[in-house]
């Protein structure tokens, strides 16, 4: 039988502003533990939340990207349940009345457009951190809990997907691509090692053609692209291999071991799904007028889709400009830059996409801690355009002024690159050889052109492979016309 | 008619531990309660606007302004147990 599977993603996002959801709290991340909390984020008796203004225009912004409808009038609720790092017992969050719901991002997989539709985009807040000590740092056998509350009212938009996804690949592009969304809103520093974005995953498998849902697992604790990509993976291995044995499978939350490249059940919770969500009587509603949305609207910067059309009316391909967007940080700022200075946008996109790229994963770099800039593209691309430089040198070029030694010029005049492109000076060497060849000219006059690579070759060797060959070749058939 | 409640469970969610004989005396009283609030069900709102607060306030929102915290010695010092600036509770193994 063949299985689907069906899968679903929940994104956390921590918004990056200055102060906390409901408190004047400072959000940062590296303060000294419980450096940044006050009454209300510690749950102290009395103690009243009241709403970021910064934070509701965001979440209004990252609604309007995912072409989500804005609620004219939302609602927060509290979440209900026990746990040390969340000091009121439940967490502010919202339930039936979102401030946005009802969207899609059109994911490119592959050159293919895959459209994912949100379901909704809610605000919330963060949760304290927890350091598990003693027991040899094994969770199950640890002997106290540390709690530092700094995180504990950050402002977190949960962004949730329908179960509309039906592989790991559309998983990992969806993820990357709204994180894309979300860096260029700059609402948040979106940073998965950082945990400033985090996500998980419900995944089911059901019976190609069948519309019934299967019961659904979620996995938990994926920190990087590729292991939200992998743990999906092993999932529907797993589900499949459970249910072609004839199996049921419960519904669960796993969690991803990612050294053992496995998904493992959790210790279920009791009652873990009954939150008893009620309306939060600490707080007002929330009104978001179509003015308000409007001018919310207006403000939202270039997105990344729109970003990617413009490249490719610039005459990128599809997939150049795919990268250049959502690949390596900084790669469209110095594209636009370099472009902006006269520079041929296809070779540059070439060269970034490339070389740049390729470099970058393999130093595990990023491209602000490296000497590369628009300048140096407008001055590489230049050289290449103008013979002075080979393919082959410009990617030498490349890696020497990535490694900061210095500009495109630099690096070639020090590297001893430089293509010899000058005629005059070509034709010199060109006819050093045709002396020393004299019957090689006379052969390829009458019609054997077989003497004619072998000159090239004689140049090329004479220069140390610094001619030209394009302007050899040129130079040689003149002399053979002659 | 009493509705059926199972306050066994109420109360594990609520992290009460409660007697045998307090949970029956809980299952009246809840049961009570929960008869009220069907009975307001039963009034016709055809018509009436959703309530979602008793104020008819909205927007109470505040502007994204860093304020003092507390000095962490003397937030501390409240706690039952703190160390290296944490505070310090059993442990906890479920994961939300």
């Amino acid at each position: 039988m063949n299985w689907e599977p069906v899968i679903g993603i929940e994104v956390h996002v921590e918004l990056k502003t200055a102060s906390k959801m409901f408190c004047g709290c400072r959000v940062d991340f590296g303060s000294e533990p419980n450096t940044n909390v006050c009454p209300v984020c510690l749950a102290l008796p009395g103690a009243l939340p009241v709403p970021n203004e910064q934070a509701i225009e965001w979440i209004v912004q990252i609604g309007l990207a995912l072409n989500c409808t804005i609620s004219p009038q939302s609602l927060f609720h509290r979440k209900n349940y026990f746990y040390a790092d969340l000091p009121k017992n439940y967490q502010i969050s919202q339930f039936d009345i979102p401030v946005c719901s009802g969207g899609f991002l059109d994911v490119v997989l592959d050159g293919e457009t895959v459209r994912v539709a949100i379901n909704r985009v809610h605000q919330e807040e963060d949760t304290g951190k927890s350091i598990h000590v003693g027991g040899g740092g094994r969770i199950h056998s640890a002997e106290a809990t540390l709690l530092d509350f700094n995180r504990a009212g950050v402002p977190l938009v949960e962004v949730v997907t329908e179960p509309d996804i039906h592989s790991p690949a559309q998983a990992r592009a969806y993820a990357q691509q709204l994180r894309s969304v979300i860096e260029t809103l700059g609402v948040s520093d979106a940073k998965l090692e950082e945990g400033s974005m985090r996500f998980d995953a419900n995944v089911s498998i059901r019976p190609q053609g069948d519309q019934e849902l299967g019961a659904k697992v979620e996995v938990k604790n994926m920190n990087s692209f590729r292991s939200l990509e992998r743990a999906l993976a092993y999932e529907i291995v797993r589900q499949t291999e459970l249910r072609e044995d004839g199996q049921r499978i419960p519904q669960e939350t796993r969690h991803w071991d990612e050294e053992a490249g496995i998904t493992q059940g959790m210790r279920s919770k009791e009652g873990s799904s009954d939150y008893r969500y009620f309306p939060e009587p600490d707080l007002v509603p929330i009104v978001v007028s179509d003015e308000q949305r409007e001018r919310i609207r207006s403000t939202l910067p270039e997105l990344p889709h729109e970003r990617r059309a413009r490249y490719v009316d610039f005459g990128l391909d599809s997939h150049a400009a795919w990268v250049l967007v959502s690949g390596e940080d900084g790669l469209a700022g110095l594209f636009e830059d370099a472009v902006g200075l006269g520079a041929d946008p296809k070779q540059v996109a070439k060269w970034l996409t490339g070389e740049t790229t390729a470099y970058l994963r393999r130093e595990d770099a990023t491209i602000e801690s490296r000497a590369l800039t628009a300048a140096h593209l407008v001055e590489m691309t230049g050289m290449l355009a103008a013979g002075k430089l080979s393919a082959s040198a410009a990617k030498e070029v490349l890696t020497g002024v990535l490694d900061g030694e210095g500009s495109p010029g630099e690096v070639a005049t020090a590297r001893d690159l430089i293509q010899m492109s000058d005629g005059a000076a070509i034709e010199v060497e060109v006819d050093a050889v045709l002396d020393s060849n004299p019957d090689a000219l006379e052969k390829i006059r009458s019609g054997d052109m077989k003497p004619f690579g072998f000159l090239v070759g004689q140049v090329m060797r004479a220069t140390s492979g610094k001619a030209d060959p394009k302007v050899v070749n040129e130079i040689l058939r003149n002399r053979a016309s002659q | 008619m009493p509705i059926d409640i199972d306050i066994a469970h109420v109360a594990r969610l609520a992290r009460l531990g409660l007697s045998d004989e307090e949970l029956s005396g809980y299952q009246a009283q809840l049961g009570v309660i929960l008869d009220h609030a069907a009975r307001v069900q039963e009034f016709d709102t055809e018509g009436v606007e959703p309530t979602a607060h008793p104020l008819s306030m909205v927007n109470a929102f505040r502007p994204d302004e860093v304020r003092p915290s507390l000095d962490r010695r003397e937030v501390l010092e409240q706690s039952p147990a703190h160390e290296d600036g944490y505070f310090r509770v059993p442990p906890h193994l479920e994961t939300q």
